[in-house]
């Protein structure tokens, strides 16, 4: 039987503001499969977004959905989260919005190690915007801002996580879309921080200005360029040269989750009066 | 309405703000008056000119500052420097002798002796030198009794340290009653 | 039984005036000359079962306390300038999307870093026009530590009431100045709660007028799901650019304040029935004024004070009526002229504004109004 995605799109909702050939519809199949696999319940599920096409996602799932302020959904969702520690707190957005205005929310969210997931789909550029370049434009590409090509080095999201102390950290390819829930099942049901970075498209602003001509070519790049990390563990230096890295990159279960430590707090506290 | 303004200057970290605080806290608290106070200091945490004023009233106190000082306690040279302009004719100065050598001129009621060392020497730690001269800002000015002040003192302070700072503003209060006789 | 009573600091107070109003969470970052409020919440509110969190700056906080009061807790933040202006975005979030919210900003001098403990009122503005787009505004200037309680308070429950995020701006001397404060007992001081949903979750929208111009507003995490944005929005909380409802919408969000303003606007009005000069003061300059015009009564003139406590919206209706009555307007602000553009506003040039501007971080003494009452002929 074929997965009834309709269980979780808002009714009336669709269709999305995503271009054709843009790898966010696939994320947000790939979320949809995790959350029913999980069995989550809608009234007790948030989805958080900052601003972007990819943060346009929350507006087509059916649950607590909360479309914030560009580079915010990590500080918005710590409150929520804060304030119901018992709901399934889950961000999303796009490598621009995460990593650049929201870079000091995502960097302390993945230090307190709150039990959160943050989604990332990471194309390498502003889509919404017109195709202005990010932090995660590799150097050298072209963006509507780098004419030239971008003198700019780029971002390591999942070093970034793991660097800032998250304790669950994967990453995934919108080509390999039958491993996205499962990184994103891992990701929720771990308890603390957990990042999923998608390596996505932008075939619009991102593509075209890049030499591909095709949707098709892009997807075969991500084909191309990721190694699964077990497959990566025999191969050398030289054969993984401009090689990325998928599946689950890091994961840790010492570090104390941030909302049980503040529960601590709470204990102490009421202990002290 | 009668309106009394003190004064406790010095540097930071010398814990005048703390009694300030007493001194309006004894009004306010124990003596059944009106108290407000107020400081203002640099970004410095110890160093620097601190100020900590108090207006105490038997009725509602509008304007939060000093106009006129009716007693200043002056714990450096560089706050007596400072702080004396607004001083009243007559007004009350109460300075360390160790640390504030060339005395203001003016028709102030200047009492002098060495709160620090007093601190040090009579009552056994210097962190105490803020209490020994409330005790004696208490004893100059009249605003509030004796026992009231020694209350706030006592409701102010940790637990371990009630014995250190009921010396310490005792032997203010007696230093300074010698002093000033 | 007699009452508590304590002698606090203005910042403190607010602090213990946020938890008798029933605030459960506070997010925040450390400014000058606001943290205390910070340090009591993160010592009192664990012990009621509360949440505190320090974020990760100005703009964390401001975003961690909407989300929190999107998941039903009565949410505070303290600031001061040069944070007020990193909150402004969001803000003006809270304002779209009718997030209840409460901000306590200590006003010192500016702009930018300027002089982080000295006194200053030159924040009212930025209280209003602050953040872009048209939005209501609420912002309330105690004069007093008992006052700063209360007026926490009442911020609580106007921002529940009319679901917006509401601001408190006492000025630096009244944030640090202690005096004695009474506690109220429970249940004294009106304590108003959030107007929650009293539709089935399938029917709930979140900006449904059919219950005016407030709707009610449920909880993430109470059975009740649904969406919310900062685009301009329809009734069920989804983005819309429909010019009409675009239209109505932000013009219900502002009628929430403009139509109630009778409700929210708060002053004192001292001397003035006979008075020819009247002083218009808020917070500490309040202080001043009064001492002054005490003087000046003395001196057989007939001065009054016009006390704004309600700082926005502003009260236009009561400063017409005196333009017309008085022969001249006397304002002092720690700011280069700020509530004198309002007043100049309301007078209608009627009657001469005078303006006494300070920002050299010293309070307005009395003398310095005295001397500006007796100018006016």
């Amino acid at each position: 039987m074929a997965f009834d995605y309709d269980k979780w799109i808002r009714p009336g909702k669709l269709p999305h503001i995503w271009c054709p050939g843009c790898g966010h519809g696939i994320v947000m199949k790939g979320l949809i499969r995790a959350m029913e696999t999980l069995n989550l319940k809608k009234e007790e599920t948030a989805v958080v977004s900052g601003i972007g096409c990819a943060s346009r996602l929350p507006g087509y799932i059916d649950c607590c959905t909360l479309h914030t302020a560009h580079g915010r959904a990590a500080a918005f969702a710590t409150g929520v989260k804060m304030a119901k520690p018992e709901m399934n707190v889950i961000l999303v957005g796009g490598d621009g919005d995460g990593t650049a205005i929201g870079g000091n929310h995502f960097i302390h969210a993945c230090r307190r190690n709150i039990d959160m997931t943050y989604i990332i789909m990471n194309n390498y550029i502003y889509g919404m915007t017109g195709g202005q370049f990010s932090p995660c434009t590799p150097t050298g590409h072209k963006a509507s801002t780098t004419p030239y090509g971008n003198p700019d080095p780029g971002f390591d999201i999942a070093k970034l996580a793991i660097g800032a102390g998250a304790t669950f950290v994967a990453r995934g390819t919108a080509f390999h879309a039958n491993q996205i829930d499962k990184l994103i099942v891992e990701a929720i049901q771990h308890k603390g921080f957990s990042v999923v970075e998608i390596l996505d498209d932008c075939p619009t602003t991102y593509g075209r200005r890049n030499k591909y001509k095709s949707v098709i070519e892009m997807m075969n790049r991500l084909k191309e360029v990721a190694v699964p990390v077990k497959a990566a563990e025999k191969m050398t230096a030289e054969q993984l040269q401009g090689k990325v890295l998928t599946g689950v990159l890091y994961k840790e279960e010492v570090k104390p989750e941030y909302t049980a430590e503040y529960a601590k707090v709470i204990e102490r506290a009421k202990a002290s009066k | 309405m009668s309106r009394y303004e003190l004064r406790f200057s010095g540097a930071g970290g010398q814990g005048l703000i703390t009694a300030g605080i007493i001194m309006a806290k004894a009004a306010s608290i124990y003596e059944g008056k009106q108290a407000v106070q107020s400081q203002s200091y640099g970004p410095e945490a110890r160093g620097g000119a601190s100020k900590s004023e108090v207006i105490i009233s038997d009725g509602p106190i509008d304007y939060p500052k000093a106009t006129t000082v009716d007693a200043l306690l002056a714990m450096t040279q560089e706050a007596c420097d400072k702080y004396t302009h607004d001083l009243k004719d007559g007004g009350i100065l109460l300075v360390d002798s160790d640390l504030v050598t060339k005395l203001p001129k003016g028709n102030y009621k200047i009492i002098s002796f060495p709160i620090i060392n007093t601190a040090k020497n009579d009552v056994g730690r210097e962190i105490v030198a803020n209490i020994v001269a409330l005790g004696a800002m208490v004893a100059l000015t009249g605003q509030v009794s004796r026992e009231n002040a020694e209350k706030a003192v006592l409701s102010s302070v940790p637990e371990a340290f009630i014995e250190l700072n009921r010396k310490a503003f005792s032997i203010g209060f007696e230093k300074a009653m010698a002093a000033s006789a | 039984m007699s009452k508590k009573v304590a002698f606090l600091q203005g910042n403190e107070a607010a602090a213990h005036g946020a938890l008798y109003a029933g605030c459960d969470f506070f997010g925040g970052y450390p400014i000058t000359p606001s943290t205390e409020v910070a340090e009591v919440m993160s010592v009192e509110l664990p012990k009621v079962g509360g949440k505190f969190i320090q974020m990760e700056d100005e703009i964390g906080a401001m975003a961690a306390i909407l989300g929190a009061s999107l998941a039903g807790a009565k949410v505070l933040t303290s600031t001061s300038g040069p944070g007020l202006s990193l909150k402004q975005e969001l803000i003006g979030y809270g304002c779209i999307a009718e997030i209840p919210c409460v901000i306590y900003n200590v006003m010192r001098g500016g702009p930018s870093t300027g002089m982080p403990t000295g006194p200053s009122q030159s924040d009212v503005m930025c209280a209003k026009w602050g953040t872009h787009g048209d939005h209501p505004a609420i912002c309330l200037t105690p004069a007093s530590v008992q006052e700063t309680y209360e007026e926490v308070i009442r911020a609580f429950n106007l921002s529940e009431k009319y679901r917006t995020p509401v601001m408190v701006m006492p000025d630096e001397i009244i944030a640090h100045m202690r005096e004695r404060i009474v506690f109220p007992e429970k249940g004294e001081l009106e304590v108003v709660p959030r107007k929650s949903p009293t539709v089935s979750p399938e029917q709930y929208k979140p900006y449904d007028t059919s219950f005016g111009d407030v709707p009610p507003l449920a909880a993430f995490g109470s059975g009740y799901k649904f969406h919310v944005t900062g685009l301009n929005k329809m009734q069920d909380g989804f983005p819309t650019t429909k010019a009409e409802i675009v239209q109505a919408e932000e013009e219900r969000q502002v009628r929430k304040v403009d139509a109630n303003v009778d409700d929210i606007v708060t002053f004192e009005e001292y001397m003035l029935d006979d008075a020819d000069v009247v002083v218009v003061a808020y917070g500490s300059t309040s202080r001043s004024a009064r001492y002054a015009v005490n003087v000046a009564r003395e001196q057989g003139i007939k001065a009054g004070m016009f006390r704004i406590k309600t700082f926005w919206p502003f009260p236009d209706k009561q400063i017409k009526a005196l333009a017309g009555r008085v022969k001249g307007i006397v304002i002092p602000e720690m700011n280069l002229g700020m509530c004198s553009l309002e007043l100049e506003r309301c007078a209608q040039g009627k009657v001469p504004v005078l303006g006494i501007f300070r920002v050299d971080g010293e309070p307005i003494n009395p003398d310095q109004i005295l001397e500006k009452i007796k100018e006016v002929k």
